[in-house]
């Protein structure tokens, strides 16, 4: 294959209070195989908007472009079928499910990808055993297994319940979308390891971030700038560095 | 929005053509001719060689229930019943000789096999011993129509001193004890129904724990209606005395049918002093088709009174089932400090009509009570929750709360709160919350983020929804329940 | 068309030698379902919670001509004094149900008429439904007909409606009529006074046209002996915004009865209210909303402070039809029972037939809070004081929620003046 996540003149738009809003407007992005991208840019750029249209949310409608992810049509397919095809995307604000056990929905999400991937169904103390291990290397309580997905979570144990999931269902491209967000610094550096953990040459990640510091422990391939819905600027780690002290203004006047 | 669609879809054939117990057993019936007068009665009362004064309580329920009308105010509809062309008694011929499960027809063990009543409890149905395990054993009083045909782990239960046996057989057996709380909590002239129950009830359970004996073991009844035209009038008496405890486990599935049923139960707490009951129901009734033919009418009226300091009566029903669902079992809680539970989820889909909920009246002093109901409703159905909480002037201190959620599936059905609060009293709190929502889109995104199936991510999301209700459940139930919400689920998604 | 007086029993009887001769269908009509169904007893869903016993055994006659006028400057400078500023608004005053030029001070920026001149019904009115509303509808003489041009800014209008009765029982049964044509805006303020033994049977038809709002507060004093049965139709059109508040304090048995109807996409309507009763008065908050239309928002609030033998009712009906998709509905009844013999009924309803919607309610029921109480008195303030405190921030909550700062004034000055620094109500 010769690029394993190929986005093409991608445009977007939802509908707001009965207004069509455009968000995405053309945006061209390839990731190979084992690199780990990042795409920064101010807020209401679209960079949530990229996440949730390639994990195929129904509200935003695809107007122009497309997106293929290891050779298959990417936007044809239902949002399970693209986890199943090893799509993951850890939400900037994952959702609560009250009354569902984390252990139960976990172990019910990876036994549907293992069987969509033509693998045995893992049994519940065999999953267990995964489960709890993948949890301690997070430094996660172990009661957050027994609790309901993500309900009374603080937003550093939601972020890690997300990372626990992802390295639970063992995907080839993981979207993270500000995962960084509200973690202190030792929650920032278990969460980077946990995505390190993953990194091979089957791997890859498109990194939604602010901060430098997340990068610090990642080390990224590539960065993206997007604006207004489209991605203006790429560069090597440098650029991530450099953005962190100027700002963005200076690369958006230099763009407009 | 595909997704919202495919979920409508989904949830539209809950129930339908899934509904996996539609057969009927093909058993000899002794079946008395359609009608409802007194010499059926009589005829009824002479059968079960009832006393005297049973046939004098049961005539006299029967003149009440004539100067009576049929409630109005439900929120459910259906055509007028002729009670005149409907069979009052239908009995299985039994065999001569004693009742021993050995003697209970090989037919009979099938259906229970169909219906899904578990290996262990066929076991003991069939008379083998169960090894002593960790789980603690079932007894089963197997309703078939109107006459139970089998009773199980009598001498253990008889060894504690626990009672549990057929009414009709407690009738003669323990007449004094029948007479003094038979029609105590719910009298005769209650409701229309409870009148009709009372003149014509075939059969039903009756478990009378004595004082200080925690029952050795859960009590399960499997009800179930099978022969054609016959209307279903158990007659459920528990009686749990000082410092005792039961737990009453009730499910029910019938046979596939065209016409509608009725079915009229009545059931009657009582709890003294520092006694517990806790009631267990999982109702999966044939609902009729898609297009609301057929199904059971389902009439109950369920009560319980908390006469003693301290006593506790729990109410957990899980109602899948039945066309029309008319059902409020409630408390009344006398006794000081005692405390009642409601914790119900009720699904209707298709045509489904079931207006469910439950009464609390707060007589005494820091009586506390809690409701917790879930209602989901889906295709053509409506689900109406309808409650009282009723604090009167003596009962200080008195707490109540209630939280009420509906979940609606699809934009063809309806769901219905209405809660009536009436406080008497300035010390005693009361809070009832109620929302009503579909299932959220975010939710659905998320699972199916995870690589599950909208039909298993709405399977999920449902269960966690009723997650408060379902945990009151006994493990038994627990896991059938749960079984029984997804099955309801199955198959949605195409 | 006599068929009344022949077969009339319960209350509907008091009214029995005015019910003879209606003229018009209308009137005919509504004569025709009172005869059918009379006047509700607590067997009838809507009226479980309030018995029309309290009508009593007396007839109830047609107003006299005549009234004193004192009497009515009296009860009029009891109104207006209650806040500077309403003495400056322009109003409208009925006395016994007919207007009052010699007290009104009419309005300028709308176009105003009475029934009594050009009877009107209203659509949205059903009499085959509401048997008060049939009753008013049979012996309706005079009301405000009262019509905002459209895109006109009218400000403030009161509508003062002033019972004065003696012993003998009479009943007045007024009918006003109020269109806020479209974009245009309106800030209503009814007060209901009086003396003495009568019965008061307002029914008020409200359209509020596209892009217009309503913002309607009705001030509850009727007299002590009074009974106040009104209903009010509120038809809400699209962008519009009917925003009410009730306030309920006087009488000896008053129902608020409103019937809000979101007919068109994006309204919002606000059915707020609070009372404050003691003795034995009974006071009912009954309200049905109705989305008929998709996007629109409703809201409802309600205070009650019972005292003495009071019992507060409080029936609110939200439903929300299939069309109605993405409909917002929030309703909280909330109740502080101050005296072993007070009571509260409430029954909150939801009634849903659309998928995509948010809806919840909410009640409580209790007593003050012994933890702020016990907080308040441990600063120094005694507990009488403290009670009080607590009381009026538990009503200042409702009242809060009116929009128009007039309006929101008027409602405390009102308050502040029949309770201030009492444990119970003069």
């Amino acid at each position: 294959m010769s690029q394993f996540l190929e986005i093409s003149g991608l445009c977007a738009q939802i509908d707001a209070d009965g207004q069509e809003k455009q968000i995405l407007r053309g945006v061209d992005l390839s990731i190979p195989p084992g690199e780990v991208h990042v795409i920064m840019g101010p807020n209401g750029s679209g960079k949530s908007t990229l996440s949730y249209v390639l994990a195929g949310r129904e509200d935003y409608e695809v107007t122009a472009g497309t997106a293929t992810f290891h050779g298959q049509n990417l936007l044809a397919m239902e949002p399970e079928e693209r986890a199943a095809a090893g799509l993951f995307l850890a939400f900037q604000s994952p959702i609560e499910l009250p009354g569902v056990n984390n252990a139960n929905f976990l172990r019910t999400a990876v036994n549907a990808v293992r069987r969509a991937r033509g693998l045995e169904e893992l049994d519940a103390v065999a999953f267990l055993k995964m489960a709890r291990e993948a949890a301690k290397a997070l430094s996660m309580a172990p009661d957050m297994l027994k609790r309901n997905v993500n309900v009374g979570f603080s937003g550093g144990e939601k972020k890690r319940n997300e990372v626990l999931q992802m390295t639970l269902l063992q995907p080839t491209f993981a979207i993270l979308d500000e995962t960084d967000s509200g973690l202190d610094v030792d929650a920032l550096r278990i969460v980077a390891e946990g995505v390190n953990r993953l990194r091979a040459p089957t791997f890859s990640a498109l990194v939604i971030t602010h901060h430098q510091k997340l990068l610090d422990y990642l080390v990224p391939d590539r960065i993206h700038v997007m604006a207004r819905g489209r991605i203006i600027l790429s560069g090597g780690p440098e650029l991530a560095r450099q953005i962190d002290q100027e700002g963005y203004t200076k690369f958006l006047a230099e763009v407009a | 929005m595909p997704a919202v669609t495919q979920t409508r879809e989904a949830v539209e054939k809950l129930g339908q053509s899934t509904y996996k117990w539609g057969f009927e057993t093909d058993i000899e019936m002794d079946m008395a001719p359609k009608g409802l007068n007194e010499d059926i009665i009589r005829l009824i009362s002479s059968r079960k060689e009832e006393p005297e004064w049973m046939l004098e309580w049961r005539l006299a329920a029967y003149k009440t229930w004539q100067a009576m009308t049929e409630p109005k105010w439900a929120k459910v509809g259906y055509p007028p019943i002729d009670y005149q062309d409907a069979h009052y008694y239908a009995a299985p011929l039994k065999k001569p000789g004693p009742k021993s499960l050995d003697e209970v027809d090989p037919e009979l063990l099938r259906t229970y096999e169909k219906l899904g009543i578990p290996l262990h409890e066929q076991a003991m149905l069939a008379g083998v011993e169960v090894p002593e395990g960790e789980r603690m054993p079932v007894a089963v009083d197997a309703v078939f129509d109107s006459v139970s045909v089998a009773t199980t782990f009598r001498k253990t239960l008889e060894e504690a001193g626990v009672i549990f046996c057929p009414i009709s057989e407690a009738v003669k057996e323990h007449p004094d004890l029948v007479r003094k709380y038979l029609g105590t909590v719910v009298p005769a002239g209650d409701n229309f129904f409870s009148a009709l129950n009372s003149a014509v009830f075939t059969d039903g359970s009756f478990v009378y724990v004595p004082k200080g004996v925690r029952c050795p073991m859960e009590l399960s009844t499997y009800f179930r209606i099978n022969a054609k035209n016959t209307g279903q009038f158990e007659r459920t008496l528990i009686v749990v005395e000082e410092g005792a405890s039961v737990s009453y486990l009730e499910g029910c599935t019938a046979p596939m049918r065209d016409e509608n049923q009725l079915h009229a139960a009545v059931v009657e707490l009582v709890a003294m002093d520092d006694a517990s009951i806790k009631y267990s129901t999982v109702q999966n009734w044939y609902p009729g088709d898609e297009d609301g033919r057929g199904g059971i009418y389902n009439f109950v009226t369920k009560r319980g009174i908390c006469r003693g300091a301290r006593s506790k009566i729990s109410w957990t029903q899980v109602e899948t089932g039945s066309a029309i669902t008319w059902k409020y079992p409630s408390c009344i809680l006398q006794g000081e400090g005692s405390v009642g539970e409601f914790y119900s989820v009720a699904v209707t889909n298709n045509r489904q009509q079931a207006d469910t909920g439950t009464k609390m009246i707060h007589l005494g002093r820091n009586t506390r009570s809690t409701i917790i109901a879930k209602t989901i409703s889906a295709g053509r159905s409506d689900s109406t929750y309808r409650g009282l909480v009723r604090v009167q002037p003596k009962a200080s201190g008195a707490r109540n709360f209630t939280q009420c959620d509906s979940l609606l599936i699809g934009d063809q059905c309806g769901a219905h709160t209405v809660p009536y609060i009436e406080s008497r009293n300035m010390n005693a709190r009361i809070e009832h919350e109620a929302t009503t929502s579909k299932i959220s889109e975010d939710q659905l995104f998320y699972c199916r983020q995870r690589g599950l199936s909208e039909e298993d991510a709405v399977g999920l999301i449902v269960n966690g929804f009723c997650r408060d209700v379902l945990k009151e459940l006994p493990m038994e139930f627990a896991v059938e329940a749960q079984k029984l919400l997804q099955i309801s689920l199955e198959g949605s998604v195409g | 068309m006599n068929a009344l007086s022949k077969d009339m029993s319960g209350p509907l009887a008091l009214f029995a030698n005015r019910l003879n001769t209606p003229t018009g269908a209308e009137r005919q009509s509504a004569a025709g379902a009172l005869a059918r169904t009379g006047l509700p007893d607590r067997k009838v869903e809507a009226w479980r919670y309030t018995a029309l016993r309290a009508l009593g055994k007396q007839d109830y006659a047609a107003p006299p001509e005549q009234v004193d006028a004192s009497t009515v400057r009296a009860l009029l400078d009891g109104v207006l004094q209650a806040h500077p500023a309403m003495a400056a608004l322009p109003r409208v005053v009925f006395v016994n149900g007919r207007h009052a030029p010699a007290f009104s001070a009419l309005p300028d920026d709308v176009d105003l008429s009475f029934f009594a001149h050009e009877p009107q019904f209203g659509l949205q009115a059903a009499p085959d439904r509401d048997p008060l509303v049939a009753l008013n509808t049979v012996l309706a003489e005079d009301g405000l007909v009262l019509r905002v041009p459209a895109g006109v800014d009218a400000g403030h209008v009161m509508l003062i409606s002033l019972g004065v009765a003696g012993a003998e029982p009479l009943s007045f049964h007024p009918r006003h009529t109020v269109v806020v044509e479209k974009d245009a805006h309106l800030r209503l303020i009814c007060v209901q006074a009086g003396q003495g033994t009568y019965f008061h049977n307002p029914v008020m038809d409200i359209r509020v046209e596209d892009g217009a709002t309503l913002e309607h507060v009705t001030l509850q004093t009727e007299g002590a002996q009074a009974i106040s049965l009104g209903t009010l139709y509120a038809h809400v059109g699209h962008q519009s915004v009917y925003d009410s508040f009730v306030l309920g304090l006087g009488g000896l048995l008053v129902r608020h009865e409103v019937h809000a109807h979101l007919a068109a996409t994006r309204g919002e309507v606000h059915v707020n209210g609070a009372q404050r009763l003691a003795g034995q008065q009974v006071g009912d908050i009954t309200s049905v909303i109705t989305h008929a239309a998709s996007d629109c928002t409703s809201r409802q609030t309600v205070r009650n402070v019972l005292d003495g033998h009071a019992r507060g009712v409080f029936q609110g009906k939200v439903l929300v039809e299939r069309i109605a998709q993405k409909t917002d509905g929030y309703q909280m009844n909330q109740a502080l029972l101050l005296s072993p013999d007070a009571e509260i009924d409430a029954k909150p309803e939801l009634e849903i037939y659309a998928d995509d919607v948010r809806c919840s309610h909410g009640a409580t029921v209790g007593a003050l809070d012994d933890e702020q109480l016990f907080y308040l008195r441990s600063r120094g303030i005694p507990e009488h004081e403290a009670r009080q405190i607590l009381i009026d921030a538990f009503l200042d909550e409702a009242v809060a929620l009116v929009v128009d700062a007039t309006a929101q004034t008027f409602c405390r000055s009102v308050l502040a003046a029949r309770f201030a620094g009492k444990g119970e109500p003069s």
